[in-house]
């Protein structure tokens, strides 16, 4: 499937494209810009790769002034632009608009400033996540958000999407990490949201743009905060005969007061492809997986530790691994951290979906999606954070079948709408992107989306940065929601008034 | 749908800021909230919410306030849910009474703000936090679910009821510390924590400011993971306190490993009556400054003779002074700061030195930002005018 959605603000005329390239490389210098459509469909798609659009433009930032530049000049021409990372993003974040800007920031890669004194690092926005931990190693700290795609992906595109991954449910994502941000606004101002202190007076203007998916404005420098590293870490993987039984254990291990670093779920289908790809030797015959981190200090993990393996015995655990060094850790990870890219080798395509749920529910939710899929006739394997509820089915069809794409995202969306009614979310940490903005007037009322356009238009009242993205329905800024109803009319005259 | 909300008219008691509102509307539901703010809207009135009016002497006095909106009459918890560690209660609840319906799961909103009484809608519009925020964060870190009435009296949701949720901006945070400039927050939704089985403290005595920041570097630097690290600090010495909550051994061990690492010091089954607490009377100047924490040393330098209870670990910490002196030193304590991106906020100032006090201190570049938002949310500017720097 290939969808051509050029996006509310979609350059009228293309004319204006054509200025806004010659007067780019002339700023910027030619190689920074690229036109040519065959170096230009290189960039038509993200992580989302059934989505599709080839950008006008594709400006590849070196350095801050560039971003200002660019984006100065579509705010001056009215083109509408989008920042790209690494390009990773699985909700279509980062999908160009047609005829509009596509701003590369992969370029951007300086660590600025590496502080353990106040556990911060200053990078650019192309950073890749893994690196931050990197450098932060030497010094006994680590970088906690941990995508699968974090030996790839940006912290810029982390920022955008608030990127989460298997640690945050001990640690808490990428918002919770960022302390300041240098921010490009829509119409070129620059300006700093929050900081290296812990808090500033004001609104928290950072916590609204992490996880905004680029509709805000361009992110050219970020504080990070870094963790120690705990003194103490023990996984095990186990293997069950019931999916009930292994959603059983996780309710049975949070409800005894423990909060692991990670619980991680694979069922039958996502174990034989992980088994197939990357051979991590899970348990034979198992038909889920809880892969079971903890950390802390020694004490504490050892206790707790024990705790769990007699939780995960009492649910049937019938085969308990505890890795004995690093590398064994290493393999019950690597089943784990490359089950999307297996899937991708037991089937001729998949789409991965990303929604959660209240994480008491799992078994219930679970056994749901297996209807559904036998509904619909195709096959779910499922790769979850299964200690905060963020399911991930992977909807395995074949793309030679006529209809088999649509038929897949059909049921990707009934999943969804399972997630909405059960008291969850459509997404946990890939975002709304292209993808499942049509879903997002299921979990929110129109009330709740005007709202959050406010904002929007606070930011970018020109709905230049990134359109199309995130909102159901494009609205004007200029719109302003009235009163809703009639009744809203009628309510008015009641009140406090009558003191007067 | 029509409901009559109980009002009645202001007093000097219901002062915000010193200001009086002309009536205090008291209603028992969202919609009766809803319709207070459509009303308001109708009249023009200024409305300024407010709760267990622990913190209404905070921030800056608001510019008008013709009505005062009192939510302690939205007390419902509404949904505990223990088994996912979420809880969803008004605004008008307070802390104290949810920790202990809490408590009988097992479990814990883990905010501690020094202020006895405050409402949930308070801690948030203030953005209150206590020592634990160490390890827990603050409320942006535990806050995933909110509810507003905006200016126009609508009803606003936005994040959900699972922890992890990234559907659509995250307005709980823009709403933190907003003082309800930006709407009235009605109903909150949290993430909660397992009460620890066990707790315990060690106390070590600190001589001097290097010392200080020596000290707290330590643990910060260490492998230990407290709950909270607390400084006391007044005429040129002090007393650190680091607290664990674990389980019994991880306790004892942790409790053991400090005093190691500290050279020195003693276990203590409670903490100091200070701890928690902020320093000053009704006739200091109070602030509450943030830093970067590596900065300790400096700032205590910086505060002079202030007491002070600084959370280490982040970089948070209040501050007492008299009340004349301190509004004389305000400005150079904040350029003494200025280099440890700190800033320092006034929290209470007798009325002596009110006139002309600078409540917020400098505003940085995205200030502009920050007035096209409230001009968005508020454009009439009816809620809470004034409170918040700048005039917003």
């Amino acid at each position: 499937m290939t969808v051509t959605d050029p996006g509310p603000a979609a350059v009228q005329a293309p004319g204006r494209t054509a200025e806004l390239a010659s007067r780019l490389a002339r700023t910027l210098g030619a190689d920074r810009v690229l036109t040519d459509p065959a170096q230009l469909r290189t960039y038509e798609c993200d992580g989302l790769a059934s989505f599709r659009v080839q950008p006008g433009v594709v400006v590849l930032a070196g350095s801050r002034s560039d971003v200002v530049e660019t984006v100065r000049l579509c705010a001056e021409l009215g083109v509408p632009f989008v920042a790209r990372g690494s390009g990773t993003g699985l909700s279509g974040g980062a999908m160009p608009v047609a005829e509009g800007v596509l701003i590369v920031l992969s370029r951007l890669r300086a660590i600025l400033s590496v502080d353990p004194d106040n556990a911060r690092i200053v990078v650019e926005p192309g950073v890749i996540n893994l690196w931050v931990t990197r450098e932060a190693t030497p010094h006994a700290q680590a970088y906690a958000p941990d995508p699968s795609s974090q030996q790839v992906c940006s912290i810029g595109g982390n920022l955008a999407e608030n990127a989460g991954g298997a640690h945050c449910l001990k640690y808490g994502f990428t918002v919770n990490h960022v302390m300041g941000a240098e921010v490009v606004l829509p119409d070129g101002d620059v300006v700093h949201l929050g900081g290296t202190a812990p808090e500033h007076p004001g609104y928290d203007l950072l916590g609204a743009f992490v996880g905004s998916e680029g509709t805000l404005g361009v992110a050219t420098k970020i504080t990070l905060r870094v963790v120690q590293v705990p003194e103490s870490v023990q996984t095990m993987l186990v293997g069950f005969r019931t999916v009930e039984d292994a959603a059983g254990a996780v309710s049975d291990i949070i409800a005894a007061g423990i909060l692991p670093a990670a619980i991680e779920m694979m069922d039958a289908l996502a174990i034989e492809a992980a088994e197939a790809a990357v051979k991590c030797g899970y348990p034979a015959g198992a038909v889920a997986v809880l892969v079971i981190e903890l950390d802390g200090p020694q004490a504490e993990v050892d206790a707790q530790f024990a705790q769990v393996e007699g939780l995960v015995a009492a649910r049937s655990a019938f085969e308990t691994r505890i890795a004995q060094d690093a590398g064994e850790r290493a393999l019950m990870w690597k089943g784990r951290k490359s089950a999307f890219a297996a899937v991708g080798r037991i089937s001729p395509a998949y789409m991965v979906q990303d929604g959660v749920i209240p994480r008491t529910q799992i078994g219930e939710v679970l056994g749901e999606i297996g209807r559904l899929a036998d509904e619909a006739g195709m096959r779910v394997a499922n790769v979850f954070h299964a200690g905060d509820g963020n399911l991930h089915p992977l909807i395995l069809f074949d793309d030679a079948v006529p209809g088999s794409s649509h038929q897949a995202e059909e049921l990707g969306f009934a999943i969804l709408q399972l997630c909405i009614d059960k008291g969850g979310s459509i997404t946990g940490e890939h975002g709304v992107g292209v993808e499942k903005k049509s879903k997002m007037s299921e979990q929110f009322t129109d009330g709740d989306l005007d709202t959050m356009q406010l904002v929007r238009c606070a930011f970018d009242p020109d709905g230049l940065a990134n359109p199309g993205k995130l909102f159901p329905t494009p609205r004007l800024c200029g719109e302003r929601p009235g009163p809703r109803t009639a009744a809203d009319d009628a309510v008015r005259t009641a009140t406090y008034g009558e003191v007067f | 749908m029509t409901t009559l909300t109980a009002a009645r008219q202001g007093t000097a008691a219901d002062a915000v800021g010193g200001v009086v509102p002309s009536v205090v509307a008291m209603p028992g539901s969202v919609d009766e909230v809803a319709s207070v703010l459509r009303s308001a809207r109708e009249q023009g009135h200024a409305v300024v919410p407010v709760g267990g009016r622990t913190k209404t002497g905070w921030a800056a006095p608001p510019a008008r306030c013709d009505v005062a909106l009192d939510l302690t009459g939205l007390s419902r918890v509404v949904e505990h849910t223990a088994g996912d560690l979420v809880v969803v209660a008004e605004a008008g609840v307070r802390l104290e009474a949810l920790q202990e319906q809490l408590a009988g799961a097992g479990q814990m909103l883990a905010l501690d703000p020094p202020e006895p009484g405050a409402t949930l809608g308070g801690i948030v519009s203030a953005n209150a936090s206590g020592p634990r925020r160490l390890r827990y964060g603050t409320v942006r870190d535990l806050l995933i679910g909110v509810t507003v009435v905006l200016a126009d009296g609508s009803v606003a949701h936005s994040g959900g009821k699972v922890v992890k949720n990234v559907a659509g901006y995250d307005l709980g945070k823009l709403y933190t510390g907003a003082h309800g400039t930006l709407g009235v927050v009605v109903q909150t939704t949290w993430r909660l924590h397992p009460l620890a089985p066990a707790r315990g403290a060690v106390v070590v005595p600190v001589p001097d400011r290097a010392q200080a920041g020596r000290l707290a570097q330590l643990v910060s630097r260490s492998t230990l993971t407290p709950s909270a690290v607390e400084l006391a600090w007044g005429s040129g010495q002090g007393q650190l306190v680091v607290l664990f909550e674990s389980i019994p051994e991880s306790v004892e061990a942790q409790s053991e490993a400090a005093l190691a690492l500290l050279g020195g010091g003693d276990r203590v089954e409670q903490v100091p009556g200070w701890f928690g607490r902020r320093p000053g009377g009704a006739d200091d100047l109070v602030l509450r400054l943030a830093y970067e924490p590596f900065a300790l040393p400096a700032v205590l330098e910086a505060l002079g003779d202030a007491q002070v209870t600084a959370s280490t670990g982040t970089g948070v910490a209040y501050a007492a002074l008299p009340a004349q002196a301190g509004a004389a030193a305000l400005p150079g304590l904040r350029a003494a700061l200025a280099p440890y991106d700190g800033s320092a906020v006034v929290l209470h100032a007798p009325e002596a030195v009110r006139a002309g006090l600078d409540h917020w201190g400098p505003v940085g570049d995205a200030f502009p930002l920050m007035q096209r938002v409230k001009d968005r949310f508020d454009p009439e500017r009816r809620l809470s005018p004034g409170r918040l720097l700048g005039g917003l």
